[in-house]
């Protein structure tokens, strides 16, 4: 086995421990956790497909930006163990065949896919580096990107505003 | 050992990080000492003096007393993030210095050519500033896990303020980087070669200015240090974030904060300082010999010092070390290391220059309040960075094609 095949197991399994770990925490600030090293996970392996820069960005944004905000808003309002309160009726019953049905469907799609889908074993051919990210996204894209950029700033705005009506 | 054996540079990379690990944690001990001193200087006192000949041997009673003593953890305190919190704040400090490139071209360890650094990254800067957007968990969890009032809010405090500082110190370094056009720490020292009028180097700083004084208070921000280390305001919150931690945690805790201000120092001179290059010109080739100068100014005063003013045992070690560093550079000079020194030489002076400016301030100005912190961050440093940003591009669209 070679060294990104082993990376790669150690990672995607970490993720995976790390997401059950996110859904099953009774402390808020655990699951955070967990959430974050899901994402950072996540990133190992972009970094083993050859997508540096998106790795990098996905630390920084998610892990080191998002994700502090919801720890801080955690710490702020200074939350315990969450309750378990009853689970509805429609969880009760759908849940478990609809769980089911979608393990079932990845299964299918992957055996299906695994033949075309190689290991990231040689992905460090396939590297596209920032600077073609940013000609792509400069060039090619740059309606959406600008699209996408001003649709944060409504947001941004939205939110002083919500907040300037509160007091 | 197969595995390994079709590996080397897994073997390169351990020895290498070994070393710089030991190196590190040598200098971030001794760092205290120096700050202990120079404040002390700063104060016309004389700081630590009793343990070891000019107190030398201080760091070393005080991580023998940290490791003896009693490690408590609050009653109420949430287990797992009380003891993950310093190990992540230490282990993130730490990691970013294995993207520092100390200096130029490779070194030989084991028929391996190697670079001055433990890993040559393509996109150094963007993984550099992933790891350190991570060190806020560091003491966020800290404050929150020890379920006491001023630690909490010392740790709220502290994951504002790096989250705010954190955009301007992003955004200050972004004018570098268009004037060097790419990520790798190498290209951008390499882009910093070359002189104005023959003798000005053409270091970033220079035309950076303003970034560079956005980048350096935004740090110091970072770093939770004076006149910003409202965090751990002892007057308002004790010890702020670290207050409940005891023993070798507390210790952690310390050396991250040294570990940062290491890290960010050695981002400034790569960025800014033009890393390893020398600021004076390359046709004076007797400057190649200032690094022996200094070895061996320094073998004699450890030497004259140890003969003249020391009693007991310092009387024998320090004359020992003096000779020892006085053959150190003559056997460098010797065997040709010369020219493999210059480049770590330039740049860890530079490196120690910025660290004693922190000391110097750490010494000089006092703390702000909390509301004038969030002003200057929001009101003045984001728009300076981003006017800098932006009439860095206007220019550079307007001198190059």
């Amino acid at each position: 086995m070679s060294l990104p095949i082993i990376l790669f197991f150690v990672f995607g399994g970490l993720a995976v421990i790390a997401a059950l770990a996110l859904i099953l925490a009774k402390e808020p600030i655990h699951s955070a956790l967990a959430l974050v090293l899901v994402m950072v996970s996540l990133a190992v392996l972009y970094l083993l497909l050859g997508a540096e820069f998106i790795a990098a960005v996905q630390i920084i944004v998610y892990a080191g930006a998002i994700m502090v905000l919801f720890v801080f808003v955690i710490m702020l309002l200074n939350t315990r163990e969450e309750e378990r309160s009853n689970l509805s009726a429609i969880a009760k019953y759908a849940g478990l065949p609809l769980a089911i049905f979608l393990i079932l469907d990845l299964v299918y799609w992957m055996s299906r896919g695994s033949a075309r889908m190689a290991m990231p074993a040689n992905a460090a051919t396939t590297a596209v580096s920032t600077r073609d990210l940013s000609l792509y996204l400069f060039r090619s894209y740059l309606f959406p990107f600008e699209v996408t950029s001003i649709l944060i700033l409504i947001a941004l705005l939205g939110a002083v505003v919500l907040a300037k009506k509160e007091s | 050992v197969e595995f390994v054996a079709r590996h080397p540079i897994l073997v390169v990379s351990i020895v290498k990080i070994v070393v710089l690990l030991f190196v590190t944690l040598t200098a971030l001990a001794y760092l205290t000492w120096f700050e202990r001193k120079v404040v002390a200087y700063i104060q016309s006192r004389v700081g630590p003096l009793y343990v070891g000949p000019h107190g030398l041997l201080q760091p070393l009673a005080d991580g023998l007393k940290f490791l003896f003593k009693e490690d408590v953890t609050p009653p109420g305190a949430d287990q797992l993030a009380y003891l993950l919190a310093p190990f992540l704040a230490l282990s993130l400090g730490l990691t970013t210095l294995a993207l520092i490139p100390f200096g130029p071209g490779t070194v030989r360890i084991f028929g391996q050519d190697t670079p001055l650094a433990i890993a040559n990254v393509n996109i150094g800067l963007l993984f550099l500033f992933a790891v350190t957007s991570i060190g806020v968990y560091g003491v966020a969890l800290a404050g929150w896990s020890s379920n006491s009032k001023y630690p909490l809010l010392g740790g709220l405090r502290s994951s504002a303020q790096m989250v705010s500082y954190e955009v301007s110190l992003t955004l200050s370094v972004v004018g570098v980087l268009l004037i060097a056009g790419s990520l790798d720490f190498n290209n951008i020292i390499v882009g910093q070669e070359g002189r104005w009028l023959g003798f000005i180097p053409k270091w970033n700083v220079l035309p950076q200015i303003v970034g560079f004084f956005c980048y350096f208070t935004a740090a110091i921000a970072e770093t939770n240090r004076v006149p910003f280390d409202l965090p751990e305001a002892e007057t308002e919150l004790v010890a702020g974030f670290h207050t409940e931690y005891s023993s070798f945690k507390f210790a952690m805790f310390f050396m991250a904060e040294y570990a940062n201000m290491i890290t960010v120092s050695c981002l400034a001179t790569i960025l800014f300082l033009g890393g390893w290059l020398s600021p004076l010109p390359g046709s004076w080739t007797w400057t190649h010999y200032l690094p022996i100068v200094g070895l061996v100014a320094a073998g004699l005063g450890v030497l004259f010092d140890g003969l003249r003013n020391q009693r007991g045992l310092a009387r024998l070690v320090f004359p020992l070390l003096g000779l020892a560093l006085l053959a150190a550079s003559a056997a460098t000079v010797y065997f040709g290391f010369l020219e493999v020194i210059q480049g770590p030489f330039w740049f860890l002076t530079k490196v120690f220059f910025l660290l004693f400016v922190y000391v110097w301030m750490r010494g000089t100005l006092p703390r702000f309040r909390y509301d004038q912190l969030m002003d200057f961050g929001w009101k003045l440093l984001l728009p300076l960075s981003l006017a800098n940003l932006v009439v860095t591009a206007f220019v550079l669209l307007m001198v190059r094609p």
